[in-house]
């Protein structure tokens, strides 16, 4: 039986795989560019329109919000990609993660912004407006930079997730980072790989995750 | 000065919340150059009908017209008029994440459309005006209470209002710091500046208001010179009011 070294840690097939991983981390990469600004720019969308005074506009909001969030992102994934071309609807690996991802980090962002908006005190709209600002202007330069600043490890910690969860991605057989991991350990009989691709990820994550605790810690003084 | 029109004219203003009616029927006017100031008890719609003078609330009823053009209009750009009406609060309000002058530029260049330079211009006269010429680069967290309603007090005047609407621009100051931001407003007036004051300081009412207004439930009551409504108030609801505000 070999060791575990020769198991787990088998440098010589890290080095072959690791051409193959770094193809996988740049998909990972473009994933992330994709889904983290249209995730935001969706959650952006759902917290300013839920300042709506219109019930009929911030109900469905709650739902969609709820929803997604209650979803499981796996199942979400599979439905979108295996379940829709049953309605006929062929859609792909990327558009299905590309969907799904934006469905579930949309309402996630959504409702870190929405809180975020609504920790700014009222009187701070009405000190814009009063000066003549108009309500998108008094949003975009007073409004949203306190809001942000609240919610910022908030906004992190959440940016961290989707990052994440971009490894659900492998299950259909997108090749960003897990999945050219898994494709490296069949191939090569040996799990160094997946090993490889845990100090990438780990990596990658760990200078947000040591930004996010000093932002916690900054907020927690804060207060 | 008599055949001047008034500066903000106000004609049967009605405002409820909800079944709630806060404002019952408000006929004022305010002249050029005059100091008006609102007196009332907690409740009796002062901070509502300040506030329906720039629409930051919608009136259900009446009239307003400021300098000239009907507020109420479907027509009127509401954000031309605003700019030309001043609003100090009670809580000063100001931006947080910007530095007193950054207060002060940002509705110069996002509404006013001045270049940077020309903005940094006005907002350091601005500040001088209120005596914190030395405190532009300070954020509002760095300045006193009576500071930071200066730089409100700034940021209103830098816009060149034609009338400035205060709501109890010294309630939530320090004692000792009171007196700085009523002499910027004995300034003001000095120069001329049109200005409606909601505020509880009978001494400063005494010495600089023109005209001091009762209200009560959502009325005016009486209104008159400071001597009459405070000296001889003509009302016993004034009397009641005034005696109690006397005692504190
Ligand atoms: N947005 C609102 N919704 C519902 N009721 C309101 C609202 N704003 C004010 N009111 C009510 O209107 C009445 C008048 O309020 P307003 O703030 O104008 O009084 P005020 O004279 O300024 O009192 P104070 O001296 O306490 O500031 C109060 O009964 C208040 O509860
Ligand atoms: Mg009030």
């Amino acid at each position: 039986m070999p060791g575990f070294a020769e198991t787990f840690l088998n440098l010589a097939i890290m080095q072959a795989a690791l051409p193959y991983l770094l193809q996988g981390l740049w998909t990972t990469l473009l994933l992330v560019a994709l889904v983290v600004p249209l995730g935001i720019a969706g959650g952006l969308a759902v917290a300013l329109l839920y300042r709506s005074p219109r019930r009929r506009v911030r109900w469905p909001l709650i739902l969609y919000v709820d929803f997604f969030r209650a979803f499981p992102p796996l199942v979400l994934l599979i439905f979108l990609y295996a379940g829709l071309p049953f309605a006929g609807l062929e859609i792909g690996a990327f558009t299905a993660v590309a969907i799904g991802f934006f469905l579930n980090t949309s309402a996630y962002y959504g409702e870190v912004l929405r809180a975020g908006i609504e920790s700014v005190p009222r009187g701070q709209m009405e000190a814009a407006r009063s000066t003549g600002l108009s309500a998108g202007r008094a949003m975009a330069w007073v409004i949203l930079p306190q809001a942000v600043r609240n919610v910022l490890p908030d906004l992190v910690g959440n940016t961290l997730e989707v990052v994440k969860l971009t490894s659900l991605a492998s299950v259909v057989a997108l090749p960003e980072l897990l999945f050219a991991a898994r494709q490296a350990q069949s191939l090569t009989y040996n799990p160094s790989p997946i090993v490889l691709a845990a100090v990438i990820y780990f990596v990658l994550l760990w200078p947000f995750v040591r930004l996010l605790s000093r932002l916690e810690h900054r907020m927690l003084a804060a207060r | 000065m008599t055949r001047e029109p008034p500066v903000l004219s106000i004609r049967g203003l009605r405002k409820s919340f909800g079944a709630v009616e806060v404002l019952r029927g408000i006929d004022l006017d305010v002249q050029p150059r005059e100091l008006v100031f609102v007196i009332g008890p907690s409740g009796s719609g002062k901070s509502t009908l300040l506030r329906c003078c720039n629409r930051l609330e919608e009136p259900s009823n009446g009239s307003i017209h400021f300098d000239g053009t009907d507020i109420l209009s479907p027509r009127t750009d509401i954000n031309a008029v605003r700019r030309r009406i001043g609003m100090v609060f009670q809580n000063f309000n100001l931006y947080p994440h910007m530095t007193a002058a950054g207060n002060v530029m940002l509705a110069l260049r996002q509404v006013l459309k001045k270049d940077r330079r020309e903005a940094e211009a006005i907002a350091g006269e601005a500040l001088a005006r209120v005596g914190l010429a030395d405190k532009r680069g300070a954020y509002p967290n760095e300045l006193s209470g009576g500071q930071q309603q200066r730089v409100a007090i700034a940021r209103a005047l830098a816009l060149e209002p034609k009338a400035v609407l205060f709501d109890e621009p010294t309630s939530a100051l320090d004692p000792e710091l009171v007196g700085s931001v009523l002499q910027v407003m004995r300034d003001l007036r000095q120069a001329g500046m049109t200005m409606v004051v909601v505020s509880h300081e009978m001494g400063f009412a005494r010495a600089a208001a023109d005209r001091v207004v009762f209200m009560d439930q959502g009325e005016i009551v009486e209104q008159g010179p400071p001597d009459t409504v405070f000296g001889a108030p003509r009302h016993a609801r004034t009397r009641a009011f005034v005696e109690q505000i006397v005692r504190h």
